[in-house]
């Protein structure tokens, strides 16, 4: 696709909702833009029913500011409190059945990959930790065993929480939540290393705490999907609702976790991902 | 009811209606049209959208995608024909400019979604509405929740094949009908 089919029609400029004309004129579509630049340029989600001080909604708006060729990307969600903000973005996205989201975007892939090919087109799943590493973990494994050229992206607050507050397989060993009163009876699973082992080029861990390190942790993720295999970014997003903790108070809830060492910022690159991301930021450097 | 007796009439027809399809609608051939679930002759049809815009209260046109962005060349051209036939008829003009779900954070004094088509309807008490260069399968879904859940008469003017699930629908409507059915609606104002 290219940002020239954006065009609205000769005379209907004046009854198009005021986002629309802002999206053709101020979208990050076809632009060099990164978080550093928000508020500059029109975003891609800037109204979402989530909650104050949602950690996953302040990751999905880094997320989105990230994504290296938004108009060539393809969003694949599952259920979850993410899917409630999807349908305000303004990027090709596909809601899935609750864990299919990675056999979707596999598929998805592959089609674009025979219309399209001579074109790179990012498939990108953004699902939470429900879908990523309890109901969908079968379909997210299976995509890395597959080699799939999709990057994974999970929203991990820890808990399913738009069902009330129930333990997932994120949750830290002994969380007490709504619906998890005597506490979560096993350790969070640790993903990246299972991503790393299952064959995934690239396997990070990132908060919103670090816009910057997020914002090139995205970059490098779907730059590593698009040419050399699977790729899995894991983003903290805490959740005051069902954690009770301050709206106000995410930002500082994550700096804590990282200082205590519960939630780890880490980064694994295969030596073909390393090769590549030295070639293409080198290339970024000289421009 | 029996499928032979089903007529694809202003609603509310209650949660669920059943597609107009299943019901034994049959889409209409080459110069044939839809009226209420009959197949009839597509200048007879033209009138009759003609008439139902006209007799509106509050008749809106709303525009979808494939004629709201310049997406490919013709584009422009039907959509100029489009708004002249909308301010011929003096009827409003509500947009559709993609099939995002958008909910609860549509406006629907300014915009319609496909998914919650019947906000805007009870919004702006719209009682008769023309559809006009929305994709086919997201038409359908809005049609069929339009009948199920308001009284608004809905007209469909489709590229393709038409719609069973709008009251009235032309087929094959490109620049030269939509520019026949402004001279008709002309004509008929001038006449009344």
């Amino acid at each position: 696709m290219s940002k020239s089919i954006f065009k609205i029609s000769p005379g209907f400029a004046d009854i198009m909702p005021a986002e629309y004309r802002e999206l053709v004129e101020q979208g990050p579509y076809e632009k060099s833009v990164g978080f550093s630049d928000l508020g500059t340029f029109k975003e891609l989600l800037e109204e979402h029913p989530l909650c104050a001080g949602c950690g996953l909604a302040l990751s999905l708006r880094l997320i989105l500011a990230s994504l290296p060729n938004p108009v060539d990307t393809i969003i694949v969600g599952s259920t979850g409190c993410n899917s409630l903000a999807f349908p305000q973005v303004a990027v090709h996205n596909i809601h899935s059945l609750f864990g299919n989201q990675n056999a979707v975007a596999s598929g998805l892939k592959r089609a674009l990959k025979l219309r399209y090919p001579e074109k790179a087109k990012d498939v990108v799943v953004i699902a939470g930790d429900g879908a990523t590493a309890d109901i969908g973990l079968d379909m997210v494994m299976q995509s890395w065993f597959r080699r799939e050229n999709i990057t994974t992206i999970m929203l991990d607050n820890e808990a399913y929480a738009n069902t009330g507050g129930q333990e997932s397989g994120m949750s830290p060993e002994g969380t007490v939540l709504n619906m998890a009163p005597t506490g979560k009876k096993f350790p969070k699973i640790s993903l990246p290393e299972i991503a790393r082992e299952s064959g995934c080029d690239y396997a990070a861990a990132v908060s919103p705490a670090r816009p910057g390190r997020l914002e090139k942790m995205v970059r490098r993720s779907i730059l590593v999907a698009r040419e050399i295999g699977p790729t899995y970014l894991q983003v903290f997003c805490p959740c005051p609702t069902n954690y009770k903790f301050k709206p106000e108070e995410t930002i500082e809830r994550i700096k804590k976790r990282e200082k205590d060492g519960t939630y780890q910022i880490r980064e694994y690159i295969s030596p073909a991902a390393r090769e590549l991301l030295t070639r293409l930021e080198e290339k970024t450097s000289d421009e | 009811m029996s499928a032979k007796l089903y007529r694809v009439q202003a609603g509310p027809e209650g949660y669920l209606p059943p597609a107009a399809a299943s019901m034994g609608v049959m889409l209409p051939e080459e110069g044939e049209s839809l009226v209420e679930g009959r197949i009839v002759p597509e200048e007879e049809a033209m009138q009759k959208i003609a008439e139902k815009i006209l007799a509106a209260q509050n008749p809106v046109f709303f525009p979808g995608p494939l004629i709201l962005w310049a997406w490919k060349e013709g584009v422009a051209e039907k959509a100029k024909a489009v708004k002249e036939l909308a301010e011929s008829a003096g009827a409003k003009i509500i947009p559709m400019p993609d099939y995002r779900p958008k909910y609860p954070m549509i406006n629907p004094a300014e915009e319609i979604n496909p998914n919650h088509p019947n906000l805007t309807i009870w919004h702006n008490k719209i009682d008769v509405c023309v559809f006009v260069g929305v994709h086919c399968h997201y038409a359908n879904v809005a049609l069929k929740i339009i009948r199920g859940g308001t009284d608004c008469y809905t007209i469909a003017l489709c590229g393709e094949a038409g719609h069973e699930d709008a009251m009235i629908t032309l087929r094959d409507a490109g620049l030269v009908k939509i520019r026949e059915l402004t001279e008709i609606v002309s004509q008929m104002k001038g006449g009344a």
